[in-house]
């Protein structure tokens, strides 16, 4: 009885969200793959009768007929995995002293860092985007402040290059990348540290053997956190990026707002998919390979 | 010249309200090679700081430590021939219980298979055999201590640093491992430095014990020593069940000096350098006192069952505080609101100059 009346509870305090993410998020999706199967409309929408070619374009077996190869597709989808691993490793680079640092602060100071880590959530990605643009164009700050110290004589092109996007995109991730990594950093038994080294472990053996495997799931946490949306991100590249920062993301947009081609946009959302679900379960699975009960 | 050498060990703190505070105020200490050492004390007393000052996690801001006569103070703690068991055992979760206890080989390069080895007798030493490939999150809370154990002497230290390493345990298996602990470091040989607030663990295994408070050392003595001769009220009231007595010296008595409380209490003591009209502080023991149908009159308020033994609470018919007794326990035992008289032997309480 009491049984039966705690699953009710359970299933009414449950199904709000269900429905929620059903509709909103697993109907989409697999609308989506519905349609990277379907033959592309003259002018948007689709043709109800199944295509293959949405994906041969892709992949190459496109016979010039019905669709042309082109590897630049892949080339993209390469970059944008390229942009977005540099981004995770970047952002960890940074993120990791810091989180050291604030962990080892006093209460107050760190409740104060903390707050300011989410500080960059109080105004719009875009503003903060267009930021950047004033900092990196040709003109703006940078070249400005550099020019005049004399570090440079010519300004450095930097805006509309692969540069500029990652250096965007980190911008942006830096947060998602630092809180699950300061949680990990706070979570570790400094009386870890202590006994690595007193059994003679120099610092840098304490840290590769002990520090790092203990705060891998803060690491694989972020950089999951980070990873994912780094791949499919068209702002970033759209504001910051011109022709050469171009990632795959603004494809998909690109096929669906200009070029009117849902199929094929949804092919390459359905790859882009794909990727991103084999890099989270693999490293989900060396998670729990690595670390028994940490992971 | 002793093995480990410690002196005028000084260690500030700064207080939340920006005061400082002492945690070690001038200690002086020797460890001989394999000799148990016990440093005992209330929370706060410095204890833990000594030992981490020992194993180089705290700085010293005056004083020395030498082991082997060579400074330690220029070490830092992995270069230091000393190892520690932590209170929290400080088991690497991620590792084996085998690559937990072979650490300290495996950061040194030893090579795999004198490391297998090695471990292996480690292993054996404290009896964990068959439990190499475990993880330490599956281990009960003695087998985490033996694996903090055997981890920590793999290395053979010269010193073993033991940081409260038993208060996790339940009594059985903290009475089983005081023993098992002494044991092992007489085989082993090496000395160990244990911290604890247990004045009972301390008794039970140390060779000498080092009783401190509030950053300064109060008595170093043998188990026996600090509880039959403490040298001041604190060490009398931290170890072991205590009667004290404060007492006026009212005249001598061939080898007894005849003493009284305020309240009107007489007791004889052993005369010692005292003499009439002395203030003095007499320790007695519960087990010093003997049910009798003579000597001080007093009614029984509690009697604690201990099993064997009987723990008896009785408040003297003159007044002053209850004295506390420890009896074999009987049928004719006395019960709360019985009178019984106590005698002890006049030789048995131990005088100290009233502070």
């Amino acid at each position: 009885m009491a049984a039966k009346r705690q699953s009710l509870i359970l299933t009414t305090l449950l199904a709000p969200v269900t429905l929620f993410l059903g509709v909103f998020f697993l109907l989409p999706l697999m609308i989506i793959a519905l349609f990277s199967l379907l033959t592309p409309g003259l002018y948007g929408g689709v043709e109800w009768t199944f295509y293959h070619w949405n994906y041969g374009r892709i992949f190459g077996w496109a016979d010039g007929l019905m669709e042309i190869y082109e590897p630049i597709y892949l080339l993209i989808l390469m970059r944008s995995l390229g942009f977005a691993a540099m981004t995770v490793v970047l952002c960890l680079i940074l993120c990791y002293p810091v989180a050291f640092w604030v962990s080892r602060l006093p209460n107050r100071w760190r409740l104060f860092c903390l707050f300011l880590i989410t500080l960059p959530f109080f105004s719009s990605l875009i503003v903060r985007l267009y930021a950047w643009l004033l900092i990196l164009k040709p003109s703006g700050i940078l070249n400005t402040v550099l020019m005049g110290t004399g570090v440079i004589t010519e300004p450095l092109e930097i805006l509309y290059t692969p540069v500029a996007v990652v250096l965007g995109m980190v911008y942006v991730m830096v947060p998602f990348m630092f809180l699950p990594l300061y949680s990990a950093v706070d979570n570790l038994d400094r009386a870890l540290v202590e006994a690595s080294m007193d059994l003679g472990a120099t610092r840098v053996q304490t840290f590769i053997k002990v520090i790092l495997p203990q705060t891998l799931p803060g690491i694989l946490g972020g950089a999951v956190i980070v990873f994912i949306p780094s791949v499919g991100n068209f702002i970033v590249p759209d504001v910051l990026g011109g022709a050469k920062g171009l990632m795959i993301g603004n494809l998909v947009e690109q096929q669906f707002l200009s070029a009117r081609n849902w199929p094929f946009g949804s092919a390459l959302s359905m790859i882009v998919m794909a990727v991103v679900l084999t890099v989270l379960l693999s490293s989900m699975t060396f998670a729990r390979r690595r670390g028994g009960q940490n992971a | 010249m002793a093995l480990l050498e410690i002196r005028k060990a000084r260690r500030e703190f700064v207080t939340p309200e920006g005061g400082r505070l002492a945690a070690l105020d001038g200690v002086d200490l020797d460890v001989g090679a394999n000799e148990f050492v016990t440093l005992l004390g209330p929370s706060g007393c410095g204890k833990t700081t000594l030992l981490r000052a020992i194993a180089g996690f705290e700085t010293l801001d005056a004083g020395s430590i030498t082991l082997d006569g060579a400074d330690l103070a220029v070490l830092p703690p992995f270069r230091r021939p000393v190892n520690t068991v932590f209170q929290s055992y400080a088991l690497f979760s991620h590792m084996t219980v085998a690559r937990n206890v072979g650490y300290a080989l495996e950061v040194r390069g030893e090579d795999r298979a004198t490391r297998g080895r090695a471990v292996g007798e480690a292993l054996e030493k404290v009896g964990l055999s068959s439990m190499g490939s475990r993880k330490p999150n599956q281990l009960s809370g003695g087998q985490r201590q033996r694996v903090a154990l055997a981890r920590a002497i793999i290395g053979k230290p010269r010193l073993l640093l033991l940081d409260e390493p038993l208060s996790a345990l339940d009594r059985n298996l903290r009475q089983q491992m005081q023993i098992e602990l002494k044991t092992l470091q007489n085989t082993l040989g090496i000395a160990f430095v244990f911290v604890t607030h247990d004045q009972e663990e301390a008794l039970t295994m140390s060779d000498r014990i080092v009783v401190m408070r509030a950053g300064r050392i109060e008595q170093i003595g043998s188990p026996r020593d600090i509880y039959r001769h403490p040298k001041n009220r604190f060490v009398a009231e931290f170890i072991g069940e205590t009667n004290l007595f404060a007492l006026t010296v009212d005249r001598i008595e061939g080898p007894c000096a005849l003493a009284t409380t305020p309240e009107g209490l007489e007791l004889a003591l052993p005369v010692g350098t005292t003499k009439p009209g002395d203030k003095v502080l007499a320790v007695l023991r519960p087990a010093d006192f003997v049910l009798s149908d003579q000597g001080i009159a007093a009614k029984v308020t509690k009697a604690v069952y201990l099993g064997s033994d009987l723990h008896i609470f009785a408040q003297p018919t003159t007044g002053g505080a209850e004295i506390r007794i420890t009896a074999r326990d009987s049928a004719a035992a006395p019960k709360p609101g019985d009178l019984v008289h106590l005698t002890y032997d006049p030789a048995a309480p131990h005088v100290l100059e009233a502070a």
